[in-house]
């Protein structure tokens, strides 16, 4: 059971990144799918930089830059130019996908050292619990943090009310005298840093490697995750774990016993987020869904 | 700066001009991309859009009893349009509707289990032309079923079919995976995640020797005759266009909504249960985990590129599948990764959006002033 708890906590910590990123940028009101080729390039340029530097350090700056710069294409075609943000989503991961795989080509087979993990202080390291909490690196911390620090952010400060009044009625938004567009171009750059940084997880710490499509769409179930969390920031913590238990219940369903098969485990976190998503909308009027979510934006003078 | 200002009506040329814009933008920045990763863009731009012309240029020039085989890249473009044709004109229609339909690689899976259900279980001396039109009708009920699960969620729940539809397709992905694996996996396969061969009678004959061009060719011009027919000249064809112009404008019509919403999905998820039924009975010819569902999501590359009308995505389906086959080429002749074509159809659709901002806005430079 413990190597299975500490998988969990590693597996959840991609999608966590990935996940609030892409609720700041929904609670915003947009929504972009773009999230799994952000993801790629901040893997490819994650690893390639700490590779090239040698410090892993730089290797995260430089994965959270990447995904920031994929984001920057979404704001300049979807809300720039008013794209369509679904199309352009799409566009942004097939984009991506290339993109990581051309500029990765010359690193396939490297290897990097992983992360540095944070030692248990040897008069705990015999409790079962505090193994599963210790033994992390830094990004999985890291994670947690950035949860926390959103959720404060979203609830508790002027500027995180702007950002969902944006996304709830951007009319309304506007002639308030709140600039739009310009919230949501930097809520739309946050959650590409923060995919990047997701990325970066993968190729620096989880499997330190670079190899084509390696995030194996856990950006999809990132986006999966915030509809699941019902675009609330600690239920993000409660969902990815969940969904991370489902990902990786496949690789120990011996230890576990469980008789069904790997692909309905892994199916489960989809059918869980269809569910949810009908039980929001449903509900609708007392849920947290950005009321303009995917809704383009012109402002008017 | 500049910015944007909307046009009265939308700009008809500035529709017919985008595609042309976006394709040449991606060229260019295309071949960038491939210089800055250290190969020839000159060859690279070769090998991957030329190579259908410079073969069958190749063919008109080869005495006829040498030709043999000259053809086969340029019948593989063909091969690769169909599902990308049929998937696209399929998600035409939802868009035209304001339905974003983007589950299609889903519905395509089901298709090509649907498809091989048929194929794997009917009795071996059953006749091609009773096997093939059953595995297609299959195929394209899947595809249906698949897509009628965002309708209904939608209609009845008010829940987003973009987020219902795109997590069916990993549903789906992962079903496709287990069946392979697991209950119709071949006993004979060394293990290998496929099903047995389909029996001859549920493959799709080849038109012309020496290639892998096959009779769906045919179906695909004989549905875009009907689906331009019923776009362009039918009562049916003009509520999808009402309803994604004017919903309100639908609604006093008399146009039926929810029914619209039913009719759209099932048609476009038909289409792409089709488009995989046809690749299962064809160049595949068995049920593998890798049976090339990312067609789906090319084809909003088709559907858009197409400007949603019939001919358009046609001739948009032959780029797609030239990206696709130039790819292939590109990675045996130039060393260049698997997923380098995707550099150029992300680019292609991201530049075409952008364009596609003209249609309904002009370019204006404005001095900065308070009003």
């Amino acid at each position: 059971m413990e190597p299975f708890l500490i998988a969990v906590i590693v597996a959840a910590t991609p999608f966590l990144y990935a996940a609030t990123g892409e609720l700041v940028a929904e609670r915003s009101g947009v929504l972009n799918l773009g999230v799994e080729g952000m993801m790629l390039l901040g893997a490819v340029a994650a690893f390639v930089t700490a590779l090239t530097t040698g410090s892993s350090g730089l290797g995260i700056l430089a994965g959270a830059a990447a995904g920031a710069t994929g984001a920057l294409l979404f704001v300049i075609v979807a809300l720039g130019f008013s794209a369509n943000q679904a199309a352009t989503g799409l566009a942004l991961t097939i984009f991506g996908a290339g993109a990581s795989g051309l500029i990765g080509q010359g690193y396939v087979g490297e290897a990097l050292k992983p992360l540095p993990k944070l030692q248990a202080p040897e008069q705990l390291a015999e409790f079962s619990g505090v193994r599963i909490l210790f033994n992390h690196d830094v990004l999985v911390y890291g994670a947690f943090a950035l949860i926390a620090i959103v959720w404060l952010y979203l609830n508790f400060t002027r500027s995180g009310l702007r950002l969902r009044a944006v996304g709830d009625d951007h009319h309304s938004a506007q002639a308030l005298g709140l600039g739009v567009l310009r919230i949501r171009s930097l809520a739309v750059l946050f959650g590409g840093a923060c995919a990047g940084i997701g990325g970066a997880y993968l190729s620096l710490a989880y499997t330190p490697l670079w190899a084509e499509d390696m995030t194996a769409g856990r950006g999809w179930i990132a986006l999966a995750l915030v509809v699941f969390a019902s675009w609330r920031p600690l239920r993000i913590v409660f969902g990815a774990l969940i969904f991370a238990a489902f990902d990786q219940a496949g690789n120990y369903r011996e230890t576990l016993n469980i008789e069904i098969p790997s692909q309905f485990l892994s199916m489960a976190p989809y059918l869980a987020t269809i569910i949810a998503l009908v039980m929001i909308s449903l509900a609708s009027r007392r849920s947290d869904t950005p009321a303009c979510l995917g809704r383009e934006f012109r402002p008017d003078r | 700066m500049i910015t944007l200002e909307k046009r009265l009506a939308p700009s008809t040329s500035a529709s017919i001009l985008s595609p042309i814009i976006a394709i040449t933008l991606t060229i260019i920045c295309g071949l960038l991309m491939i210089q800055a990763a250290g190969k020839s863009p000159v060859e690279a731009f070769d090998v991957y859009f030329l190579f259908p012309f410079n073969d069958i240029n190749t063919y008109l020039n080869t005495a006829p009893e040498d030709r043999g085989g000259l053809l086969y890249q340029p019948a593989e473009v063909l091969v690769k349009a169909i599902p990308l044709a049929l998937i696209g004109i399929g998600l035409a229609i939802a868009f035209r509707a304001g339905l974003f339909n983007i589950g299609a690689p889903g519905q395509y899976i089901l298709g090509a289990i649907f498809a091989g259900g048929v194929a794997l279980h009917v009795p071996e001396n059953l006749s091609r032309f009773i096997v093939l039109p059953l595995c297609l009708i299959a195929g394209a009920f899947g595809g249906l079923l698949w897509a009628l699960i965002p309708a209904f969620l939608r209609v009845r729940a008010g829940a987003n079919e973009i987020l219902t539809s795109l997590m069916l397709t990993y549903v789906a992905a992962l079903l496709l995976d287990w069946i392979v694996r697991g209950p119709w996996k071949d006993p004979a396969g060394f293990g290998f995640p496929q099903t047995p061969d389909f029996p001859e009678s549920a493959i799709i004959p080849i038109i012309l020797e020496g290639t892998r061009l096959h009779w769906g060719l045919a179906l695909v011009l004989i549905i875009f005759a009907v689906l331009w027919f019923i776009l362009a000249r039918t009562v049916t064809g003009f509520r999808f266009t009402v309803t994604g112009l004017a919903p309100k404008a639908a609604h006093f019509a008399g146009f039926n909504q929810r029914g619209t919403v039913y009719l759209v999905f099932l048609i476009s998820g038909a289409l792409a249960g089709l488009a995989g039924a046809i690749e299962a009975t064809s160049t595949i010819g068995q049920l593998q985990p890798e049976i090339s569902a990312e067609y789906g999501f090319a084809a909003i590359i088709v559907a858009f590129l197409g400007r949603l009308h019939p001919v358009g995505i046609l001739l948009a389906a032959l780029v797609l599948a030239i990206t696709y086959i130039g790819g292939e080429n590109a990675q045996i002749s130039l060393g260049l990764p698997k997923n380098a074509t995707l550099v150029f159809q992300g680019m292609l659709l991201l530049f075409l959006l952008t364009c596609d901002a003209l249609i309904h806005y002009r370019l204006r430079w404005r001095t900065r002033r308070r009003a």
